[in-house]
């Protein structure tokens, strides 16, 4: 699994952090999401696609293939 | 109940495409079909008054999920059709072109429409919900001079900001004592009025609007209950907006500013109603609620999906919602109320960073950060106690 963010597009909601904080944090100064890992292991990637699937800016991808 | 053979979904925006990703999420195989009034694939909204609106993004970067990611959700998109009634015992949905389609369970996601005034069926007059309204009024606020916003809610706020990095000359009117202030209260509301005015948006709080004035079919001004003038070579009206159910007002089910629901966001024996059209019961609050949030789009969602899958448990959120105005992004966790008190807990409001609880007669019931995304979620552990559902007694 690879994941991407699109900090132009993030929100701030953070709900990406809720549901999954070992891959994604928030800058302290403005809320932007932060990757903390580009291919988490695999016992992650159900809260990771949730994460993507909650996003409320739609702002997070996923691709299965890598 | 078991789970459906087949999902028909009406309305292909936030809340129904989540309403699928959750379904296929949750191992659902069945058919999904999705019915749409718009022509567009679905979109988000809200960079329709912020980034789409400045011309900052094209259009296609409010894309809610490319080609790929829509045929891979496996469902049907039957687009540019809108549904025009539901027979709810046969769950069967009729559309404009002359389709029916039939499905075991049904989900209703068809939002909202904006509310406009009487006589403003005038050139240069403009509301804002969907992405050709946000490119109608692009084109049009890059031209103008000076330009009226009428409702000082969320919305307007926000085109008001957006629209003064556009527009040379721009005035915000609106029933309130501030902007949002309904929403934010007096407090927090006079702050974000100072930022306005600051910015140079011009308000006009507490003000009626009388008429719009045109000349030719083409909008010249609009006359305040003051007796002031504002001259306007655009106007956007921005006063709210109400559910979309017309095409549901002989289908049976229960309207009541949305379809009316039960905990678990159903409205009839498999019939269930998501994301701003839906009113249901908050059994955490003990109270009916719709809510008008991006956030609550996916997590209503989210619920609905499961309750199709068979979960049967209550839709109870802690509310979300968030509003960025010039340099200023808000964040709110739970529900204010106009009449809370307000204490700041962190940070400066002079610097325009800081954290404030909301209060009701005891209870926290929001917490909001102006400048301060990460560390209001941080904080919203302090109101989640207030939302969430009782649990039972043990016998
Ligand atoms: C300009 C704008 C800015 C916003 N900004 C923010 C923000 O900053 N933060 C925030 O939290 N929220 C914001 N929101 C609110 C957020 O976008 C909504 O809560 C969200 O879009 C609700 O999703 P929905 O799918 O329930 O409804 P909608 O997005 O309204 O989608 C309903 C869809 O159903 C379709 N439809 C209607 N009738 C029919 C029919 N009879 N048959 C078939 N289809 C039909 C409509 O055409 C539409 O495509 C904003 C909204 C707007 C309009």
């Amino acid at each position: 699994m690879k994941v991407a963010v699109d900090e132009e597009k993030c929100c701030g909601a953070g709900q990406c952090v809720l549901l999954a904080p070992e891959v994604f944090d928030q800058r302290d100064e403005d809320g932007v999401v932060i990757l903390l890992d580009e291919q988490p292991s695999e016992n992650l990637h159900g809260s990771v696609r949730e994460a993507a699937d909650v996003c409320p800016a739609a702002a997070i991808e996923v691709s299965e293939d890598a | 109940m078991s789970e459906p053979s087949s999902v028909l979904v009406v309305g292909a925006s936030a809340a129904g495409l989540a309403t699928v990703e959750s379904l296929r999420r949750g191992g659902y195989r069945g058919t999904v079909t999705v019915v749409g009034e718009e022509e567009h694939a679905p979109y988000d909204r809200p960079p329709l008054s912020k980034q789409v609106l400045s011309g900052n993004w094209e259009s296609e970067r409010s894309r809610l999920r490319t080609e790929s990611a829509l045929v891979e959700t496996g469902a049907e998109f039957v687009l540019a059709d809108p549904a025009v009634r539901l027979e709810p015992a046969e769950r069967a949905v009729h559309t404009a072109s002359g389709r029916t389609l039939r499905a075991e369970a049904v989900v209703l996601a068809t939002g909202l429409r904006p509310k406009r005034l009487p006589g403003t069926d005038v050139a240069g007059v403009h509301v804002l919900r969907t992405l050709d309204d946000s490119l109608r009024l692009r084109a049009e606020l890059s031209r103008a001079r000076n330009v009226v916003v009428v409702g000082d809610g969320v919305l307007g706020s926000e085109i008001a900001a957006t629209a003064r990095g556009m527009a040379s000359d721009v005035t915000l009117v609106g029933s309130q004592a501030a902007p949002m202030a309904d929403q934010l209260g007096p407090r927090v509301a006079g702050m974000l009025g100072e930022l306005h005015t600051e910015r140079g948006v011009r308000l006009r709080p507490r003000t009626g609007v009388e008429a719009v004035q045109a000349d030719h079919g083409r909008v010249t001004g609009v006359r305040l209950e003051t007796g002031e003038t504002l001259p306007a070579a655009a106007v956007v009206v921005a006063i709210g907006a109400a559910p979309a159910t017309d095409w549901l007002a002989e289908s049976g089910l229960r309207l009541d500013d949305g379809v009316v629901c039960d905990s678990r966001c159903r409205a009839a024996a498999g019939i269930y109603a998501v994301g701003d059209v839906a009113r249901w019961h908050h059994e955490g609050l003990d109270r009916s609620m719709r809510l008008e949030n991006r956030t609550n789009a996916t997590e209503q969602a989210r619920a609905v999906a499961a309750n199709l899958l068979g979960a049967d448990r209550p839709y109870a959120p802690v509310p979300h919602f968030w509003t960025d105005q010039f340099d200023a992004k808000i964040q709110v966790h739970g529900v204010p109320h106009a009449e809370s008190e307000v204490t700041v807990v962190e940070g400066d409001p002079a610097e325009r960073r800081f954290l404030a609880r909301y209060t009701t007669r005891g209870t926290p019931v929001a917490v909001l950060g102006w400048n301060r995304p990460k560390q209001v979620r941080t904080r919203r552990q302090e109101v989640v106690e207030t939302f969430s559902v009782p649990a039972l007694e043990p016998n």
